[in-house]
């Protein structure tokens, strides 16, 4: 990637003009929206090496009409280094990040309607010595509201160029598009008291403050308004019940559909596309390893998509914060706090797109939990095998008279068995490696606002693009694995049985350890397969046993009961309430935790609680039954 | 995890100086001291819970806990157990209706 790929007409100004400039702001300052707007469709994804902090590339056009890359990095308040976005804010802007040059100049984004308070953070990043722009975001909502400062005063006090801007309406965007073409030189250093304390620099605050004569504007009514309602002793949680149902509506009645509709096209394109080629080894790998791979990649597209608009109309809107504040007295008792709710709800559903949504959580250790914690809840794909498997052992009886039979108590009793261990994981977790001294509940409440169609179009796309690409390509190889291990080794030219490949050595490999479950290689088998996604574990069965999956689930229930016993069933079952049987988890993990460490510990984590709880249900239901 | 609320309220209410979580919703203070960890402290600094500064108790969460402050143009939401460290000195007896 080049980073000017606007050739320029002369070699002096190559010298002067800016090539890359960072963005900074706090969170609320509308950084995103600004930043957006300068950069719009030409912008990507990245992580920095080793941290989990993500940041945006894109080229905003400067106004002599070069290619400025703009550096849109993390929220950020200080630039104390002590939690990890400021790490990398204070590194990329000194240079010392690795694989990103030094900034030529940086543009600080300020809220105007919280001018006292951001103006710390302006102090500290002037203080860098790089060419910097201070922008006073909002200008719409504080003149709206009856606030004003002096911006010449304040470019006087600062010593840099201070512009009033508004991200949404557009108003004074032509001084950034100068300032990306100005290359002026840095500014002279004014007494700025950086090396002071945050006390001394919010005094110092002040002081700039007022002498630009600057009048806070008043809180907008309407926010005070909704506030009375949404938070209200009453209507708060009710309103909170309502849009959580709407949201798990979404999801489930919308999203699944969705999922099932895009799988049966691609499904039929795939036979479309099968007939096309010639009978062989060939059309097997296109077919059931790339096709297939491709497929396990798009079919969460809708969910991820239909999530992240909810969740951007919440959080836009300035809604999520009160939902947090509302739930955050129940997940105070697991030890998360309320951001986890809605990440945790949608887990219900996948938890692909419950894993992508923790970014609304700012703390990253509450973030790493409840992203740990996500796939204990018992997600769609987990429910035709606790289906299957229910049906085949457990006769359905009434249990309480016409509102609960056997069967639908014991898929109640599953989820209730997930969500018991997700808080005694949370529980586990937050008193011990993940306890959060440095970031107990401390939330800004952002004035209501209506959401913007041109973010929430953005972030769908970014958020899409992010799936496709990091946890997209992880999916695709495992699916190519797990293809070419149910094809090799080949016969005289022709894939194997499956009882002679190699998953089926691994099945056998794998059956002494899965014995004491009641488990015998074919179960293995299964389990290896189901990698893939949970429910496969029945196709394979299916076909281990000579039995057309799709058509005959009868004769797949007497499949199950030759293979299993009650005891073997009951502890089948527990494993796949608690074992991490999802390889796209497990690559959405490693993209939002940008390394393999998180999912290898939460691999192992699930399996070994899996496995102990099954070889526990196994041995309890057998003494019960004796 | 639960600590008898308004007991310690009434006891401290006429003290010059209150935790946060004492005031009652509508009360005014001046924050005077951040009992907290460095961190903590400081994060809450940075949204303006400086020393010398007025905060508003501005609501209740629906429980009780957490409520939202307000200072200066932000308003933020903390759970009891940051805002009984923050020291402050009421403003005036009653600042309800404002």
């Amino acid at each position: 990637m080049t980073c000017h790929p606007v050739a320029r007409p002369e070699d002096e100004t190559l010298a002067t003009a800016y090539r890359t400039v960072a963005v900074v702001g706090p969170p609320n300052s509308g950084k995103t929206t600004l930043y957006n707007r300068l950069t719009g469709l030409r912008q990507k994804v990245a992580n920095f090496p080793g941290v989990t902090v993500e940041h945006h590339i894109g080229y905003a056009r400067a106004a002599d009409g070069d290619e400025v890359a703009l550096i849109d990095l993390p929220g950020i308040y200080s630039l104390v280094p002590k939690s990890e976005d400021e790490r990398v804010a204070v590194d990329v802007l000194q240079g010392n990040m690795p694989g990103i040059q030094r900034p030529d100049a940086v543009i600080v984004v300020l809220n105007s309607n919280n001018l006292n308070t951001h103006l710390v953070l302006a102090a500290r990043v002037i203080a860098l010595g790089l060419p910097t722009l201070v922008l006073l975001n909002m200008a719409d909502e504080l003149q709206k509201q009856n606030g004003a400062v002096d911006v010449l005063s304040l470019a006087r006090q600062l010593g840099t160029p201070v512009a009033l801007v508004s991200a949404i309406t557009g108003q004074g965007l032509e001084a950034v598009r100068n300032f990306l073409s100005s290359a002026s030189s840095a500014p002279e250093p004014l007494e700025l008291p950086v090396v002071g304390s945050t006390r001394s620099v919010r005094e110092w605050a002040v002081r700039v403050g007022e002498n630009a004569n600057y009048r806070r504007p008043a809180t907008p009514v309407w926010t005070k308004r909704l506030d009375n309602i949404f938070l209200h002793r009453t209507w708060g949680p009710l309103i909170f019940a309502v849009v959580v149902v709407a949201v798990f509506q979404m999801i489930f009645a919308a999203g699944q559909p969705l999922q099932n509709l895009l799988q049966t096209y691609l499904d039929v394109a795939g036979t479309w596309v099968g007939r096309l080629l010639p009978e062989g080894l060939f059309r097997s790998l296109v077919i059931n390893g790339v096709w297939k791979g491709t497929g396990s990649v798009l079919v969460f597209l809708p969910q991820i998509l239909l999530l992240f608009l909810v969740i951007g109309i919440l959080e836009d809107s300035g809604y999520l914060a009160r939902a947090a504040v509302i739930a955050d007295r129940t997940m105070s008792r697991v030890g998360l706090n309320g951001k986890s709710f809605i990440p945790l709800l949608s887990a219900y559903a996948c938890a692909v797109p419950a894993i992508m949504a923790t970014r609304t959580i700012e703390s990253k250790r509450d973030r790493i939990a409840t992203i740990l914690i996500a796939p204990f809840m018992t997600c769609s794909a987990r429910l035709p095998v606790y289906t299957m498997v229910i049906a085949a052992f457990l006769p359905g009886r009434p249990l309480l008279g016409p509102f609960l039979n056997t069967r639908a108590a014991a898929m109640l009793g599953l989820y209730v068995l997930g969500f018991l261990m997700a808080v005694l994981t949370a529980r586990l977790l937050k008193s011990t490696i993940l306890r959060s001294k440095d970031a107990p509940f401390i939330l800004e409440m952002p004035p209501y606002r209506w959401p913007r169609l041109s973010s929430l179009v953005l972030r769908l796309l970014d958020r899409g693009k992010a799936f496709l690409y990091r946890a997209g390509t992880v999916i695709m190889l495992v699916s190519l694995l797990l293809w070419a291990a149910t094809n090799f080794p080949m016969h005289n030219g022709q894939p194997p049985a499956i009882q002679d490949s190699v998953v089926a050595s691994v099945g056998h490999a794998i059956e002494p350890v899965i014995r004491p479950l009641g488990f015998d290689w074919k179960i293995g088998v299964g389990l290896v397969t189901s990698l893939a996604a949970r429910e496969v574990i029945i196709a394979t069965l299916g076909t281990l046993n000579g039995i057309d999956a799709e058509s005959r689930s009868f004769d797949l229930q007497m499949a199950l009961r030759h293979e299993l016993t009650l005891p073997g069933a009951v502890a089948l079952l527990v494993f796949f309430a608690f074992a991490m049987q999802c390889m796209s988890t497990l690559a959405v993990v490693r993209r939002e935790t940008n390394g393999w460490k998180w999912p290898a510990a939460q691999f192992t984590y699930m399996t070994v609680v899996a496995y102990v709880s099954a070889l526990m249900a196994y041995r309890i239901t057998e003494h019960l039954i004796r | 995890m639960f600590f008898n609320f308004k007991f310690a309220a009434q006891r401290r209410r006429r003290a010059a100086c209150n935790a946060l979580a004492d005031l009652k919703v509508g009360e005014r203070a001046i924050v005077r001291d951040l009992q907290l960890e460095h961190p903590v402290a400081e994060h809450l600094m940075n949204l303006g819970f400086v020393p010398g500064l007025e905060v508003t108790v501005e609501r209740s969460g629906p429980g009780g806990d957490p409520r939202v402050y307000r200072v200066e143009g932000t308003e933020v939401a903390i759970r009891r157990e940051l805002s009984r460290h923050i020291h402050v000195s009421l403003v005036g007896a009653s600042a309800f209706g404002d």
